[in-house]
């Protein structure tokens, strides 16, 4: 068990790594124009020599040959490459090109927001999405858990960004239930909230219903209703107890999906948070932001799957590493 | 008198055709394919010739008109006629559905293939290199590629195409660790037939069908990711999409012209739906198993 915790924590080290290495191509080798596209046509090749040095964007990338053989061995390292390891390490990607604000103070200011939207909606949606597969399990194969699958596949169909337009529509505009716009208070959440919800849930309770529906037809649910326990106490000790482990991994794979809903929701509704963040820098070819916020949001994730698979261990005693 | 034999596919597409649904569902889809294809050739006409198509054709003196019957989804803030514009938007909605798969499942398939096969280092790289990018958050991955790559339909296709074979890839390892010592690849072995041989001739025709359902539930997810990528301004330039007549309408809507919006959004909602119920039926005829494998990985 111990060793089991101890090689899935080394495992994050060459998965950032990797990160690293993906995201270090994709801005340096592939992007490596960016300054020029940051500036637009008209600017002088001397403004775009120096933007690229203040992104980290000139000299060489992989190794610094030239200067090793002039000066100290160790100047091999000056490369664009160690520029942006030395980056993460520090947690210091430079300033914004749009704003000329820290971009760590830039994540660090955006990532209460952030959760302060996704946090609810995540903890919400598990809650009802759970509670209305249960429903379903229970009342399997009547028409009320046909109309609530067919409910649930027409919900996964219709785009984020039109609930987000019609909510705000008809809730904060036409109804004024909500306010529109902004976030001071904890009422400026509840509508981004409740989309946010609404939105997801489709997917949730499709997903939960399956793997429920997945532990009906296993021999312990058999064997329980042997022993004379009432429906009821299967669905909800039984089988829910056992439905855990799927559960556990649906909560961390939706992470990045939350990620991406609160892009738009923090965009709609002015939340400062990271998605507001992104696609401001987005809109502006904020490069250095944009790599930043790629990476930070990678390693959240990196840590969020670590965090599951330890309490798998700790859960089912069965995992092993492979 | 023996039965003859009925294959895989024969079996699957028996039941398929009993599934009411199912089969609505196909017709959706081919009427979209259709529609995109007849999208397709008035887009090409109108540019050999050099013409400017009629959903381009502005007319200040007919802006937000009502539906019509001249208009029947009415018209936008240039006079455009939006059911024109939602037609070209389908052809887009094609090309990218059909553009990201092209990208995303041969990655899937090759380096799934691989790493099953071969297993140890081999494995151990891919199963990393799926790692890091299932690390990286999906949108944001994309907006930065599409990004890198320059605003257009190829950044579009690249973005999603590069991001989302990590499921798939997983499946295919997983069968392919399956398949590996079964006693036709063994025998197949013996023969001395070529590794490669035995992974793409041997082996994939038994998984292709875990191909086929994954293009079938990718392509309403690529739909909604243009749509999303069009409105964040990153997608298809100068043409008319789903995700840029959404956008335009965002603003309208608060004036209370409603039918571009309602135009785009019924459009998109239905081929949605339809590929979203249709690749369900196609996974249980195919594979009833996959249903909870799925659900778990992907």
């Amino acid at each position: 068990m111990l060793g089991y915790i101890v090689r899935r924590v080394l495992y994050v080290i060459p998965v950032v790594f990797g990160v690293a290495l993906v995201t270090f191509i994709l801005f340096h080798v592939v992007g490596w124009n960016a300054a020029a596209m940051m500036l637009g046509k008209h600017a002088s090749p001397e403004e775009i020599a120096a933007l690229q040095k203040q992104l980290g964007l000139a000299g060489p990338k992989w190794l610094n040959w030239e200067a090793a053989r002039e000066g100290p061995w160790y100047r091999l390292f000056d490369s664009q490459w160690f520029f942006y390891l030395r980056q993460i390490v520090t947690f210091d990607f430079g300033r914004s090109f749009a704003t000329n604000q820290k971009i760590s103070t830039l994540i660090l200011d955006g990532i209460l927001p952030s959760l302060s939207l996704t946090v609810p909606i995540f903890m919400i949606d598990l809650v009802v999405a759970i509670g209305i597969a249960l429903v379903c399990a229970y009342r399997r194969n009547t028409w009320l858990d046909r109309s609530i699958v067919v409910l649930a596949v027409v919900g996964m169909s219709v785009s984020s960004l039109v609930y987000i337009l019609l909510g705000q529509y008809l809730l904060a505009f036409r109804w004024g239930l909500f306010p529109i716009w902004g976030y001071e208070t904890a009422k400026y959440l509840v509508l981004p909230v409740l989309i946010g919800v609404v939105s997801g849930l489709g997917s949730g309770v499709r997903f939960y219903r399956t793997v429920m529906l997945d532990e009906m037809y296993q021999d312990y649910v058999r064997t329980a209703f042997a022993k004379g326990n009432t429906e009821r106490r299967v669905l909800f000790v039984h089988v829910l107890k056992n439905a855990m482990i799927p559960i556990l991994t649906s909560v961390v794979l939706s992470i990045p999906f939350l990620y991406t809903g609160s892009l738009l929701l923090e965009n709609f509704f002015g939340i400062p948070g990271l998605g507001y963040l992104s696609v401001e820098a987005i809109n502006s070819a904020d490069f250095p932001v944009i790599k930043a916020v790629v990476f930070v949001g990678s390693i959240l994730y990196v840590l969020a799957t670590l965090v599951t698979d330890i309490c798998y261990a700790l859960v089912d005693p069965r995992i092993k590493l492979r | 008198m023996s039965t003859p034999a009925t294959s895989l596919w024969r079996t699957a597409w028996q039941q398929l055709r009993r599934n009411r649904l199912a089969m609505v569902c196909l017709g959706v889809i081919a009427f979209y394919a259709l529609v995109a294809l007849t999208a397709e050739g008035i887009y090409w006409y109108y540019r050999l010739t050099d013409q400017t198509p009629p959903y381009k054709q502005v007319n200040f003196d007919n802006r937000f008109a009502k539906p019509s019957l001249r208009h029947p989804l009415g018209t936008d803030s240039l006079g455009r006629d939006v059911l024109l514009q939602v037609i070209q938007g389908t052809r887009i909605a094609f090309e990218v559905g059909i553009l990201t798969s092209l990208i995303a499942i041969p990655i899937a398939v090759v380096l799934g293939a691989l790493a099953g096969y071969y297993g140890r280092r081999v494995d151990d790289f891919i199963v990393w290199l799926y790692t890091v990018f299932d690390s990286i958050p999906g949108l944001l991955f994309i907006l930065a590629i599409a990004i890198v790559v320059g605003k257009g339909l190829l950044g579009v296709c690249l973005g999603i195409g590069l991001t989302t074979w990590v499921g798939l890839c997983r499946l295919i390892r997983g069968e392919y660790i399956k398949h590996r010592d079964r006693q036709y690849v063994l025998a197949a072995r013996a023969l001395g037939v070529k590794n490669f041989a035995i992974m793409f001739r041997h082996i994939l025709p038994n998984v292709l069908h875990l191909v086929i359902i994954s293009f079938s539930l990718r392509f309403p997810g690529a739909i909604l990711t243009e749509v999303v990528l069009s409105y964040l301004g990153v997608g298809v330039q100068g043409e008319p999409s789903w995700g840029i007549m959404i956008s335009d309408a965002k603003l309208r809507l608060w004036q209370g012209h409603w039918w571009e919006l309602a135009g785009a959004t019924a459009a998109m909602f239905f081929i949605v739906l339809a590929f979203n119920l249709f690749g369900d039926a196609l996974r249980d005829a195919l594979d009833p198993k996959l249903r909870t494998a799925e659900a778990k990985t992907a």
